[in-house]
Parts: structure tokens; sequence; C-alpha cells
């Protein structure tokens, strides 16, 4: 378990984290959104003893960072931003150091290199440079160090950043793998990616938090949470027309696409599709939105709504 | 020190051996450091014109070798880590800050031995040419060795410094220098005359010329390597404090 108290960071008058208080537990993966210079690698300095808060403080499994951050650590794997690794040795150089320094039984630091190595798909560079290598194969480096334990905490600052589409995916898999009996925190500004792993979100931003929810319950915060977006022949005459039902609060016209908002809880979609059979409009395209979660990142984070 | 303490700082050592070795940064250090030692010792020294069979030429220029050579391979030790982030990533491994620099320096003091040790072809060359007086040239490699380790100690405090290694060489040869002049008469000098004899003894004790000098006549003092062993433990404290004060500045 993490429990973050109080955390506070500053630099002269500049408060890098605010009074971050929040506890995560086994089996959740808690990722951190927020607008680049929000906090969030502070933060997660601070939970692996890396940065003294100013004030406040926090516990790995019970065992205060500040008093006894060794012993914190040793409950810990962490990817640091950048994913950095001394570039001159070899992927299996690098990993062995790592697990040497993570206290693995000498017998078994061989095995733990071998797992973390397959995990990420390593094997084919093992004997390379890590320098030699592209930025995919870098932060899969760095991923395979932060496991090479099997921490039951893993932080993982911007875990997916600089990898290509499939390596996103691949990392994605690996995080959900191990996510049912670890606690996991990443950190990202991908929004897609909070969708993809994590279940539950904490939105920061200047250092404060501003929002602690489920993906799902960020999206319902979306002003277009239930609402239909349609594209259909003489848009302004059928936005008039619906408008005028008690289902729709609004009728909005966005590059040809409709947008009808919820009044109410329900029916609004049955009411739209009662309507267009009635009217014999032509529709060709029709969707029943769950809500956009970068509008409701930019309207928490206090930029322009889309 | 704990047993997990000392299987930190050795495995630190280690990783660190591997990293001079797998760059070439440790075959320049020792082929310079053979090329030097062997200008001085027989352009310099006048090896053979002197007709005595010690290693004195060669040990007497180690001082001003080692004033730029160890803050060459000083510099990156710390300064390094800081600008590649890696410093990150070891400060969160479960290890202490002494563990680490403990680590860091004897690396660095043990290849510096290295280097040492292959001079030692120099050293049969005296035997080969007269009769030599071996305990006298061992205690001269002990106290070259140990001075080495106390320019380390203070290069590494430097570079722990700055992020950048050329500044890091710069505050090492500077200090280093310091030192090593301050038993010198242009020091001594400036401080003759008005200071009282206790401060001109305090300043030329703290020189490391004078207890290399000792040392390598063959007077094994305990003062001497009692000197050297403060000079390091000194400079590594600070070197620790300085890490945990800025640890990620």
């Amino acid at each position: 378990m993490i429990e973050a108290k109080s955390l506070c960071k500053r630099y002269g008058n500049f408060t890098a984290v605010d009074d971050l208080s929040f506890t995560v537990e086994a089996g959740q993966v808690l990722g951190f959104l927020g607008p680049n210079g929000a906090g969030k690698s502070t933060t997660m300095k601070m939970l692996t003893g890396f940065l003294i808060p100013t004030s406040g403080t926090a516990l790995i499994n019970g065992i205060d960072v500040i008093e006894n951050s060794v012993a914190a650590r040793k409950h810990i794997g962490y990817l640091p931003e950048g994913a950095p690794s001394y570039g001159e040795m070899t992927v299996r150089q690098f990993l062995t150091f790592i697990a040497r320094a993570r206290l693995i039984n000498r017998q078994d630091v061989a095995g733990h290199v071998d797992m973390a190595i397959d995990k990420l798909n390593l094997a084919a560079v093992a004997r390379q440079p890590i320098e030699t290598l592209s930025k995919g194969f870098n932060r899969r480096v760095g991923l395979a160090q932060a496991i090479i334990h099997d921490p039951q905490i893993l932080i993982l600052d911007e875990p997916t950043d600089g990898l290509d589409p499939n390596q996103k995916h691949e990392v994605r898999h690996l995080i959900q793998d191990m996510a049912h009996d670890k606690i996991i925190v990443i950190s990202t500004h991908i929004l897609e990616e909070v969708e993809a792993v994590c279940n539950r979100v904490m939105i920061i931003s200047d250092g404060k938090l501003l929002a602690d929810d489920t993906p799902r319950g960020l999206i319902s915060r979306s002003r277009f949470h239930n609402s239909v977006s349609m594209v259909v022949d003489e848009p302004e005459k059928v936005a008039s027309v619906l408008s005028e039902l008690p289902q729709v609060a609004k009728a909005e016209l966005n590059e040809g696409e409709l947008t009808l908002f919820p009044a109410g809880e329900n029916g609004l979609f049955e009411a739209i599709t009662t309507a267009i059979a009635n009217n014999k409009w032509q529709v060709s395209a029709m969707r029943l939105e769950v809500g956009r979660l970068d509008e409701v990142f930019r309207s928490i984070t206090g930029k322009e709504a889309a | 020190m704990s047993n997990t303490a000392i299987n930190g700082a050795v495995n630190i050592m280690r990783r660190e051996l591997t990293g001079y070795f797998a760059t070439p940064v440790a075959y320049v250090f020792l082929v310079i450091f053979l090329v030097m030692t062997g200008v001085f010792t027989f352009y310099l020294g006048n090896f053979y014109e002197r007709g005595f069979a010690d290693l004195d030429p060669f040990f007497r220029f180690h001082p001003w070798l080692y004033l730029f050579l160890v803050p060459a391979i000083s510099m990156r030790l710390w300064a390094e880590e800081r600008r590649s982030g890696t410093i990150e990533l070891l400060f969160t491994l479960p290890l202490t800050t002494v563990a680490a620099v403990l680590g860091k320096f004897l690396a660095a003091w043990l290849f510096i031995g290295l280097a040492l040790v292959l001079t030692v072809p120099m050293w049969f060359t005296v035997n080969y040419l007269g009769s030599a007086d071996n305990g006298v040239i061992l205690a001269g490699y002990l106290g070259s060795w140990l001075m080495a380790g106390g320019f380390l100690a203070i290069g590494s405090c430097m570079s722990a410094l700055t992020r950048n290694q050329v500044v890091a060489f710069i505050l090492s040869v500077v200090v280093c220098f310091l030192f090593l002049l301050s038993g010198l008469p242009m020091v001594m000098n400036l401080f003759k005359g008005w200071a009282p004899q206790v401060i001109l003894d305090g300043i030329a004790g703290l020189s490391f010329f004078k207890h290399f000098a000792d040392i390598s006549k063959g007077v094994i003092d305990l003062r001497d390597l009692v000197y050297f062993v403060l000079v390091i433990g000194f400079w590594l404290i600070a070197n620790v404090v300085i890490l945990e004060l800025k640890k990620a500045e």
C-alpha cells in the first residue's frame, strides 16, 4: 500500500507539489495525469525516496520513505523519467548489476535477468551496449530493470514515451498482466493510455490534486456524455426539429456533424431514432458518445474546452 | 557497515570497473600514464645518469602526474551520473549514499593501483642494473598509491558538485594543487614572519609532498599513513554530504 500524507515540495517560492494526500492499494493501476510541469514526476521522486519532501511524508507498505528510505525502496520498482541507464554496459550486464543491487540472492540473479529479458523481448539485443539501442529498446531496458525483482509496487514515469504503437500495446499488456496483485502507478500525458490500462486516475495540475476518479467516472463528467452525434442531410432543418424534443437539451452543428445533448438521464437515442424513422431523414452516420476524456482533461486543468 | 552495505559497495565497484574497460577511457589512461612516467623518469629524472639503483626519479614526479591524471579519472564519477540522470536510478536502489560513494571511490582507486602495478618493469630494471633497496621501493609504491587516493577523494567530491565534467576537472586540479603546494616555500613564505609556528606547522603538515616524500624514503611512519587515510576520509565524507544535500539538482 502507498500512503501519501500531505506531500509538499517547494523550490524557493515555487511550489511543485502542494499538499498531496492519497492512498493506493493492491490491484490498483493509478494513472497520474496532468500537463507538463504539473508535479507528476516530482511526486514520484518523493514516493521512491529520491527527493525529500519539504513537508509531509509517504508510507510504502507501512515504511516511512524519509525515516527509512533504503528499506522502503526495496518494495519498489521504479522507471525514472527518460529511462536512464549506463549506456556503456550491455543489456545483460546492466540488468545483472540492477539485480544484484536489488539484493537478489547470488544464485537467483541469472534467473531474474533471464525473466526480465524474456518479458520485455530483449533477447536479441542482450549482448549489445545500451547506448547503441533505439529509443524503444532503451525504454524496455528501463522497464526490465524496474520489474527485475518482482516488486510489489511499480512506479513508472512515462513508461510508453518514445515507443511505437506496437510497442506501446505490448507495454500496456505487460502492465495489465502484472496489475492484479500489485500496485502500479504510471504517469502519462497520453489520455488513451489512461483509458487502456488504469482503473484509477488522478489529475494533477500545478501540484494540486484536481480529480480522483475511475476513467469511466471521469469520462462521464464530459458534456458529451450520452450525447448523440450524427451526419445527416439538411442538418439545420433536422436540428431545429429535434431541438423541440423534450429529451434534447441543445443541438450543436460542427463541421457537418450534428451533436444533440441530452436533457434527462435516458431516452435520447430512442427518441432520435424514432424521429428519424418518422421524418424519413437520410442519415449516413450516427453514434452514442460515452464522453471525451481530452475535453474533461482540458476543462479540469483550466484549459479551454474543445 | 552491514553485509548488505558491503555487497552494495562491491556491486557498485564492479559496475564502475566494467564501465572503465567498456570504453577507451581505461586504455587511454593506462597508456598515457605509462608513457608519462617513462618520460619523467628517464628524461627529467636522469635515471641512468644518476648512477643509483633506486626509483627516486620515478616517484619524484608522481605528485605532478597525479595532479592532472587523477582528476581526469575522477571528473566523471558523479558529474556523469548527474548529466545522464542515472543518479536517480542509483539512489532509488536499496543502497546507502555511503556505499555508493565508497564503491565508486574504490573502483577508481583500484584502477590507479593497476596503472601503478603496470610500472613494475621499472622495478625489475633497477634490480637488473644494480642492487636496489626493494623495501624503499615498495614503500614508494604504497605512498604513491595512498597519495593517489587523496587526490581521488578530492576529485570525487568536486565531481559531485556539478553535472559538467570540465568544471569538475578544473575544480579538482585547483584543490589538489593547493594541497600539493601547501608545504612548498612559495606558500610557506607568505605565512612566515607573522603566523605563529603552530599554524605554519599545520599548513606544512597538510602537504601531500611532505608525507609522500617521507614514505617514499622508505620510512613508513604511522603518522604519514594516518594523514592520507584522514584526507581520504574527510573528502569522502564531504562527498556524501554534498550528494545528500543536492542529489536532485
